[in-house]
């Protein structure tokens, strides 16, 4: 049975000027059927933007950046697996998805 | 009327700097990629205004942009760099095997004849070519399997293919340098390369005159005379006058021939540029005089170009990519610094002017002559 969920995404702002998206979170359809991943919504992200693939996680291994982090719900969900399921407040759309680049000099 | 583009990237964005062909009047269009690293932005020599940028970035990877217009307005391109087969293994800094990893485009070459068709040297050193407009990506397989490759070993800023020479004479051709691996060529369009190093010598290599392992910074060609090459290496200056098969040490009497950049004249084959540095540990001109040397006799005996640059307390270094020249009359040489200087000749090299003075350290300069 399929199931879409919307899912909020904040994106940090290079990346929001890469992919020209106007505000600071975006709403992304997630197939979420059993449940929202990490993973998914990586790759809902990447299907809607394009410009985006290969920004947020290595294209060859499907690993995070190393300077790009998860969070939501106050958690840093970093170093998550990537298949398991996020907060059911993130889930419902009640909280944000937020990746973030790493504060570091130059 | 004859126009002048300067594309100009750094650590922070990308420039664009347009004069006409008295070049001393500049514009400057920028930064463009604001806050992004462009490694390198260079356009189509038959279809100048289709120019392709390299953005590189430790937090967000790799990015390839193309402009149809001259550098306007930009649309990223594809960024999926996927080595052919298993990549297999080169030596790390410690001796130990390590799995070839992309890592970012240094060095991008446009096809001499086709506008769409553009080559990609990327770190870890291997070449991909691109026949739709930067929208896919196939390796060169050959390259970096032709059988040393397990020999490589990165340099200090990687191991990196960073020069591309396509020849002008003969379109199956093309030359590679790679740090710290040293200079291939091919002679049937990229399916096999082979290493073309003799007569190069690194002391810092258990056999100095290895076929591979040294650190090649530049290679440099003439259109005119394609068999003749200049090498800017880690230390010495050399050419070839036979594509490669040998080189001569021309380093002359420079005062110091480590350097990163290496440049022909365009209409003066035996008329060349470096930019001394001090040495492997001290990246900046000796005694703190930023002096461009010039050899009008294809080496061996150089001068010092001085006239308009900082002669005193001058410690930024010229990368590798950070070069280049026009074939306007005179000809121009532009170079960028990692002082963010942009400076230019419009006279052969006799005079030099700071076209901007407070960009980001500069890593790549490419100059364009349109009309």
């Amino acid at each position: 049975m399929s199931s879409v969920t919307a899912v909020r995404v904040v994106l940090p702002t290079p990346l929001r000027v890469l992919a020209a998206i106007p505000t600071a979170e975006v709403t992304l359809e997630v197939d979420g059927a059993g449940a929202v991943t990490q993973r998914a919504v990586l790759a809902a992200l990447e299907a809607r933007y394009p410009a985006l693939v290969g920004t947020v996680r290595d294209q060859a291994t499907g690993r995070r950046r190393p300077f790009v982090r998860f969070f939501a719900c106050q958690e840093d969900l970093s170093h998550e697996p990537p298949d398991d399921p996020l907060p059911a407040a993130v889930a419902a759309g009640a909280e944000p998805f937020v990746v973030l680049g790493a504060i570091a000099g130059g | 009327m004859t126009t002048v583009r300067v594309l100009v990237g750094t650590r922070k964005g990308a420039f664009v700097f347009t004069a006409d062909a008295g070049r001393q009047d500049w514009t400057v269009d920028g930064p463009q990629f604001a806050g992004w690293e462009i490694y390198h932005a260079k356009g189509s020599p038959v279809d100048p205004d289709r120019i392709y940028a390299s953005q590189s970035s430790s937090w967000f990877g790799q990015v390839v942009h193309r402009s149809d217009d001259g550098g306007k307005s930009w649309r990223t391109v594809g960024n999926t760099f996927q080595y052919e087969g298993t990549p297999g293994t080169h030596q790390w800094y410690d001796g130990s095997p390590h799995p070839w990893e992309f890592a970012r485009v240094w060095h991008l070459e446009p096809s001499l004849d086709e506008p769409d068709t553009v080559y990609a040297g990327v770190e870890d050193a291997a070449l991909f070519r691109s026949t739709d407009g930067g929208s896919t990506w196939s390796e060169l397989p050959g390259l970096r399997g032709h059988g040393t490759g397990p020999a490589w070993q990165p340099g200090a800023g990687g191991m990196c293919l960073h020069t591309l020479v396509l020849d002008h004479a003969n379109p199956d051709r093309m030359f590679a340098a790679i740090s710290a691996a040293g200079a291939f060529r091919t002679d049937d369009a990229g399916q096999s390369w082979k290493p073309i190093t003799k007569g190069l010598v690194s002391a810092f290599l258990p056999d100095p005159t290895a076929e591979v392992g040294h650190c090649v910074h530049r290679i440099a060609q003439h259109p005119a005379r394609p068999d003749t090459l200049y090498m800017q290496k880690h230390w010495d200056v050399l050419r070839t006058d036979d594509a490669g098969e040998s080189w001569t040490e021309i380093s002359g009497d420079l005062p110091t021939d480590f350097g990163f950049p290496i440049a022909v004249h365009p209409h003066e084959e035996d008329t060349v540029y470096v930019v001394p540095i001090t040495s492997d540990a001290v990246h900046y001109p000796p005694n703190g005089q930023l002096r461009v040397y010039r050899s009008r006799t294809g080496g061996g005996e150089w001068e010092p170009l001085t006239d308009g640059l900082p002669q005193a307390h001058c410690y930024v270094d010229i990368l590798r990519d950070a070069m280049d020249v026009d074939d306007c009359e005179p000809a121009g040489v532009y170079f960028g610094t990692t002082g963010g200087q942009l400076y230019a000749s419009a006279d052969g090299g006799d005079h030099w002017r700071a076209v901007a003075e407070h960009l980001p350290p500069v890593l790549s300069v490419e100059v364009q002559r349109l009309g």
